[in-house]
């Protein structure tokens, strides 16, 4: 070889050496970018532990990815052809059979199952497990009462791979409260190692590792940067789930969030602005599915306690002055469902969110608001909370020009999300916007919390009414008990007080948006709105 | 020169506990109840106490800050409620991914705006003047995140030269073993060059950014003071004695209007260390001013008196540096206690 060409020839390789790789997977990487699902979001868990104190809702991600429930919900097609989970149908998850009985439900537990670390799952570890949620106090305790499950005493051990649950009371949603995130099953005992005299329960340890044995495990965490997740490749709870590797980043600018989606580096997305979502949907280059939160509604809700609010004509004057369409439009930019305008003559149905017949009519609104005895208006203040300003300021900004028409002058109000809770416990702002979704989907348990008269925190305008609470009652009781007309007619009889009463405003059900590469496939709906990873599958 | 940093060192003391004392206080008296934050969307009255009581937010003030001072003197700072971790650590993980994001950014933008300046002021009024002026104004009005966005969208989204803007480190590199928490430093000491690679391939961008904004106070500073020293008569001696243009500007000129250049450049440092906040959100980096800001939006306390205290110890050492550095770069200048 000549000097010339051997120089020459160098320097090539040293150019080629200097060439940085345009993606960020270099070609060494493309076989585990196959098996890897990298996941874009806003906020991260700050604890892997659903029982932990205040783990915040991405931790729940984690839990229900991470641990198993005694039984789960069965698939169904849901609006928009999207699998949506089926709230009256349970599969087993880690049992093997439910017998539910009168007062009790006997569940046998799959003998192949164990956890991450080998140890097989026993009937003691779900009694430890269930025995811990009531027990810890706070979110899990208080989810797992909404069941009527409350004592441990209810939990009993019947042999190794026999547990009974005995009911309080009869209640319909003791069966689906099993099949929520909270009653996961933990390694009770290496948790009981890693526990102190301090923690009982190990709080501490599960915080930062997952003890469970469900499909997926947390390989590593770095708190508020990335979560990385291995398959179990021993799991038993379902069918073996596609992707072997989950990384999950932590990218706290939407903008970039939607660079990396739309560049191909990002595989899913949520938590995106909706005009994003919409410029997505109609750039094609991705697939976008838009489902509606169930029993979830955003609205406009009034302090019934103190005047001019506490005046149901006020009420539904200003139920006729919100700008229901321009909302839908500018602010939501169509993805949302529509609470009102249903026709004036169609009958209530038994179901929970359904549109009220309220629509914008500012003449109705004016008149109302005189017969009230407000002929010129007043002032009051409207609040929303920060943390979810990207729809509520413009959301509130409509509603004060709207209100401004029949004379109501309003001052917005901006409470920072750390402070959003704390104000609203108060219950004394006089206008406000909030959003409520439960996990059970069923129209009794929205009104227990928001409407009926024992004043939970959610019952945010303080609505008090024995009429309603009777219907409430009497449709917890009668589909207790399986009374189909009785339950109908109470059904139908609170949501037509709520209706005329409007102590609250429902303005629209939001969406969960998700936003995937074409190549991915797979998602499903569930009621706590986050990524189920066991159902992914990448081309 | 010891003592005088022990005495320096002993002056800080005070002011250290009065930042605990404040920092205490101010976070106390932030609006937000953390027990009602983190008791969950779904929480009861009862609920909520359960988890002031986990806290310890319902003993009275004096004896939380007892225990606080107490855990402090042990190192401890506390856990944050918004990432589970304490505070300690995460300040030990996340100082070195700003630090180094901000002393590449400080490097970038000195390496320009010092010869800029330098020019500058050797040339008043002339298109290298004017191009100074132009550069600096529009750097230091445009705001960061802005500018952050602009390299992204053009770098990242529409010439893919850059990498996508997600933190240090691409996905699928693992950090290099840890020795000065700087990937660049590290990935060297590894002698992991594809490490290497992919850390600077991250850090260009918001460096520049960084840079950008950084460049404005530098330059102008170096311009002003450069102007001050070439008109004195020191100057004007060595121009007549025969002395090369460069000797002149660089060994007598330069030299003499570095102090002033000194100080603004660690007053902008600390300012960028802390102040990057934008940057590491825009770039998703995992660095103590993002911490912090997703900290105090929370009433998460203990983070953002970890936060402060940090950034007051860094205050009093980076003064103590500067001070030093003054007395080798001029000796005239004594270091007072």
């Amino acid at each position: 070889m000549k000097r010339r060409d051997f120089l020459k020839s160098m320097t090539g390789v040293a150019a080629g050496a200097l060439v940085p790789a345009p993606a960020i997977w270099s070609s060494a990487k493309a076989q585990s970018r196959q098996e890897t699902l990298l996941i874009v979001s806003e906020s991260g868990p700050n604890n892997l532990d659903i029982h932990g104190v205040g783990t915040n809702v991405p931790g729940y991600e984690v839990s229900w990815n991470c641990y198993d429930r005694l039984i789960s919900h069965e698939m169904k097609t849901g609006p928009n052809g999207v699998p949506y989970y089926d709230r009256d149908k349970f599969k087993p998850e880690l049992a093997e059979d439910m017998n539910v009985g009168d007062m009790s439900a006997t569940f046998k537990l799959k003998k192949s199952a164990k956890f991450h670390d080998g140890t097989p799952v026993t009937a003691n570890d779900v009694k430890w497990s269930l025995d811990r949620a009531v027990s810890v106090g706070g979110f899990p305790t208080f989810q797992m009462g909404a069941g009527s499950l409350t004592k441990p005493e209810q939990f009993v051990v019947v042999d190794d791979n026999t547990i009974r649950i005995d009911f309080l009371k009869k209640d319909r949603l003791t069966i689906p409260d099993l099949a929520v995130i909270v009653p996961c099953v933990v390694n009770s005992g290496l948790v009981k190692k890693n526990a102190t005299e301090k923690d009982p329960w190990g709080l501490e340890y599960t915080k930062q590792q997952t003890a469970g044995s469900g499909a997926y495990k947390v390989a590593s965490w770095t708190a508020g940067t990335e979560v990385i997740m291995e398959r179990n490749d021993a799991w038993v709870g379902g069918p073996m789930p596609k992707v072997k590797r989950i990384i999950w980043r932590i990218v706290p600018q939407a903008g970039n969030r939607r660079a990396l989606l739309e560049r191909g580096d990002a595989d899913i997305s949520y938590d995106l602005p909706n005009k994003d979502f919409v410029e997505l949907k109609d750039s094609g280059k991705l697939s976008i599915v838009s489902t509606p939160y169930s029993n979830g509604v955003q609205y406009i809700g009034m302090n019934v306690k103190v005047p001019p609010f506490d005046n149901p004509k006020v009420r539904q004057a200003v139920a006729y002055a919100l700008p229901y369409q321009k909302i839908m439009d500018a602010v939501l930019f169509g993805l949302a469902k529509p609470m009102f305008g249903a026709a004036a003559d169609k009958a209530t149905e038994v179901a929970w969110p359904q549109p009220h017949k309220f629509n914008t009519d500012i003449a109705k609104a004016k008149a109302l608001l005189a017969e009230a005895g407000y002929p010129n208006g007043f002032e009051t203040t409207i609040s929303f909370d920060l943390g979810f300003a990207g729809v509520n300021e413009p959301l509130c900004i409509l509603v004060q020009e709207s209100l401004g028409q029949i004379g109501i002058k309003t001052t917005i109000n901006k409470i920072p999300g750390a402070n959003w809770r704390t104000e609203l416990n108060k219950k004394v702002l006089p206008l406000y916007t909030n959003v409520f979704s439960g996990w059970l989907d069923y129209p009794e348990y929205f009104f227990i919390w928001c409407y009926h008269g024992k004043n939970s925190i959610f019952n945010t305008m303080s609505y008090q009414s024995k009429e309603c609470d009777n219907f409430i009652d009497s449709a917890v009781n009668a589909a207790a008990i399986g009374d189909k007309a009785n339950y109908e007619r109470d059904v139908k009889g609170f949501v037509d007080l709520a209706f005329n009463d409007i102590p609250r405003i429902p303005m629209f059900q939001p969406y969960v948006n998700v936003a995937m590469q074409k190549n991915v496939s797979g998602y499903q709906y569930w009621f706590h709105r986050r990524l189920d990873y066991r159902a992914l599958v990448k081309a | 020169m010891l003592s005088m940093i022990g005495k320096r060192l002993a002056f800080a003391i005070p002011s250290l506990i009065g930042v605990v004392i404040v920092t205490f206080l101010l976070t106390r008296a932030l609006p937000g109840d953390p027990a009602a934050y983190f008791a969950g969307p779904a929480a009861t009255k009862e609920a909520i106490e359960q988890i002031r009581k986990k806290l310890g937010l319902d003993k009275p003030l004096i004896e939380q800050f007892v225990r606080y001072s107490a855990d402090l003197t042990r190192g401890d700072l506390g856990s944050s409620l918004t990432t589970g971790q304490p505070v300690a650590t995460e300040i030990k993980n996340r100082l070195p991914a700003s630090a180094e994001l901000t002393l590449l950014g400080l490097i970038i933008s000195i390496t320009i705006a010092i010869p800029l300046g330098i020019m500058a002021a050797t040339r008043p009024g002339s298109w290298i003047d004017h191009l100074c002026r132009v550069t600096t104004t529009a750097g230091v009005s445009l705001p960061v995140f802005f500018t952050g966005l602009v390299l992204v969208y053009v770098f990242y989204f529409k010439l893919g030269w850059s990498p996508a803007p997600l933190g240090r480190l691409d996905v699928f590199y693992s950090a290099p073993p840890n020795v000065t928490g700087f990937y660049l430093l590290d990935s060297l000491i590894a002698g992991n060059f594809e490490t290497f690679r992919s850390a600077l391939s991250q850090l260009i961008l918001p460096a520049a950014t960084l840079a950008i904004f950084s460049l404005a106070p530098i330059a102008r500073m170096t311009r002003a003071s450069m102007l001050a020293v070439l008109a004195s008569d020191f100057v004007r001696t060595a121009r007549a004695s025969g002395l090369s243009p460069a000797t002149v500007i660089v060994t007598y000129a330069f030299r003499n209007a570095m102090l002033p250049v000194i100080t603004t450049l660690s007053m902008v440092f600390s300012f960028l260390l802390g102040a990057n906040v934008l940057v590491e959100k825009v770039f998703a980096w995992p660095g103590i001013g993002s911490y912090a800001v997703e900290a105090l939006i929370s009433s998460d306390f203990a983070p953002v008196q970890g936060f402060v205290l940090t950034m007051a110890i860094m205050y009093v050492a980076l003064n103590l540096i500067i001070d030093i550095l003054y007395g080798i770069i001029d000796p005239r200048v004594r270091l007072e206690g």
